[in-house]
């Protein structure tokens, strides 16, 4: 799914993203590298604009200025003539593929099982053969330990479990960046860990992926940087072991009281 | 199970201490109240039925008889052919409308507003007489060149306009303008989030429609859907003002002809009934198989839970 040598590639360009919900401006100027292959770990407290940056990154939310490519590529937009052009729907839906997004409430589709859950992309989409797809869906579920439970429906599963479908789910589009926006917040706390241990398994494996989280513990074993965001600017940045160690922010020591 | 399984050696897994069972063999607590109510309802069906049956003004031999009778049985079907056609292209036109509605454009969104506001708000019976009358207003219409243009095909109201097409006009459009309203609170009632998970994986717009919205919203639309085409069987009727052959005119031709109105009327009334028992039986089948990962109801998730259920110990 990733190249072995992606030193110095960068998967996400954000420069000056600004995103103003009627009187409130949720983004005031965010720019962020995420290099291939590094996993971000997004923190802030709530309504500090966390979630918003990542959902501007796979354009559920359109920002009001600045810029953002994946992979190389301007998001939204093509640039000709000296003028940006908004892009045809189909167009960002093709940019969009490319993109896995994992969301706090799981969003599985309720009336597909969880094989026909992670079928649902490479089929409809990709238009690969269904007989294809399922042997893929299958090793998938395999991979995050539900191959029992191909069979179930969304509400037939646990928390945790949905959440690992919905991780496959995405992954069946072999997206080259993974979004995960509070992966863990809807979830009991003893189901916690083995969304994360699939997390942590994706990591490893080379995946660059944006996690917006409240998991300290995360972000300091798997995160090769921390961003610390409040009231929509990035307050702090760094790798997750100094910064935890040693905030240099009043607002993060704060928060960081709040959440350890 | 046992007190003395917890004197288990150590490093056993010990089971915890299970209660032996209680069971409840309760006597009910008296209801004469029930009893008498029920006494009354069965005194009063009795008394029902003796007058009906013993009453001679009601010719249950002519209402047997015209039960089968060639002419009813064509109207029976002409009543069938109106109530599908028009539900089905209702539900065309419904759906049209509720994704207008649901549309970035503010023009589909008036034109749509307008026109569930135009068929709603005007009776249907007026609406069945204005189309059957259209001809009055133009005498014939055409395919080419709009406004007052050249014309390729060109028909005249006269031919084009039977009762029955009138009738489906009719009947369909103002279907159409309810189901409109069906259909938008079922799209409505997905959960957002769906959406954007379908986005996400890279769905286009109709494709997040296809596979991922109607089929939930479905769910929500099925029932209303079903009460209207029952509501539909009984509103063919009013086809009869402009003599639409369905069942209630055939009905009406013949009690002008023979004077037995209270039997034909009854005779029809027989049939409608017939035909809504068989569409609330069909709709409760539909509404099962929309069930689907829902888990009361679905027989596929009780075939899968079975793994689950308690082996007896």
């Amino acid at each position: 799914m990733n190249e072995p040598d992606d030193s110095g590639r960068l998967m996400v360009r954000m420069r000056a993203v600004r995103k103003r919900f009627g009187a409130v401006e949720v983004l005031k100027g965010i720019s962020l590298d995420v290099p291939a292959g590094e996993v971000v770990c997004v923190v802030g407290p709530s309504g500090s604009g966390k979630s918003t940056l990542l959902r501007c990154v796979n354009r559920l939310e359109t920002p009001d200025s600045g810029r953002i490519w994946v992979d190389g590529e301007l998001m939204g937009y093509a640039e000709r003539g000296g003028r940006l052009h908004a892009l045809r729907p189909a167009e960002l839906s093709r940019q969009r593929r490319g993109i896995g997004m994992v969301f706090q409430r799981f969003h599985l589709f309720p009336h597909r099982t969880a094989l026909e859950n992670v079928m649902e992309g490479p089929v409809t989409v990709l238009g690969t053969p269904a007989a294809r797809a399922r042997r893929e869906a299958a090793e998938l579920l395999e991979r995050v330990g539900l191959a029992d439970r191909a069979g179930h429906y969304p509400a037939q599963l646990s928390g945790g479990q949905q959440q690992r479908v919905a991780i496959a789910r995405s992954l069946a589009m072999r997206p080259k960046l993974m979004l995960f926006d509070e992966p863990t917040s809807a979830l009991d706390p003893e189901l916690v860990q083995e969304v994360l241990a699939v997390m942590r398994d994706l990591a490893a494996s080379g995946m660059t992926m944006m996690v917006v989280t409240h998991e300290m513990g995360f972000a300091r074993e798997v995160g090769d940087q921390l961003v610390f965001v409040d009231d929509g600017v990035i307050v702090e940045r760094g790798h997750p072991r100094e910064v935890l160690a040693a905030p240099r922010h009043e607002r993060l020591r704060a928060f960081l009281g709040q959440v350890l | 199970m046992t007190p003395d399984r917890a004197a288990a050696e150590p490093g056993d897994a010990v089971e915890p201490p299970v209660d032996p069972e209680l069971p409840v063999d309760a006597v009910r607590p008296p209801r004469p109240g029930r009893w008498l109510a029920a006494a009354a309802a069965i005194a009063f069906l009795a008394w029902l039925a003796y007058t009906i049956i013993v009453n001679e003004n009601l010719h249950w031999d002519v209402i047997v008889g015209y039960l089968g009778d060639g002419r009813i049985l064509g109207g029976l079907w002409v009543t069938i052919q109106l109530t599908v056609l028009s539900m089905v292209i209702g539900l065309v036109l419904g759906v049209l409308a509720a994704v207008m509605q649901l549309s970035d454009s503010p023009v589909l969104r008036a034109t749509s507003a307008l026109y569930t506001w135009f068929f709603r708000g005007t009776p249907l019976l007026v609406q069945l007489i204005f189309w059957f009358n259209i001809g009055l207003v133009f005498p014939s219409f055409g395919i080419g060149v709009p406004f007052d243009g050249p014309k390729l095909i060109e028909w005249q109201a006269n031919e084009v306009i039977t009762p029955f097409t009138a009738a489906l006009l009719g009947l369909a459009i103002n279907e159409g303008a309810y189901m409109a309203e069906i259909v938008r609170a079922g799209i409505r009632s997905v959960d957002p989030g769906q959406r954007e998970a379908a986005e996400s994986l890279g769905m286009s717009h109709r494709q997040v429609l296809r596979r991922v919205v109607l089929p939930q919203a479905m769910r929500v639309i099925i029932p209303p859907t079903g009460n209207q085409f029952i509501s539909m069987l009984k509103t063919t009727s009013m086809v009869s003002v402009i003599a639409g052959a369905e069942l209630l005119t055939v009905a009406q031709r013949i009690y002008l002809g023979n004077f037995e109105v209270i039997a034909m009327l009854i005779v029809a009334s027989i049939w409608y009934m017939v035909l809504t028992t068989v569409a609330s039986v069909g709709q409760h089948f539909i509404e099962k198989r929309f069930e689907r990962g829902h888990a009361r109801l679905s027989t596929r998730v009780r075939r899968n839970l079975r793994p689950f259920a308690k082996e007896p110990a």
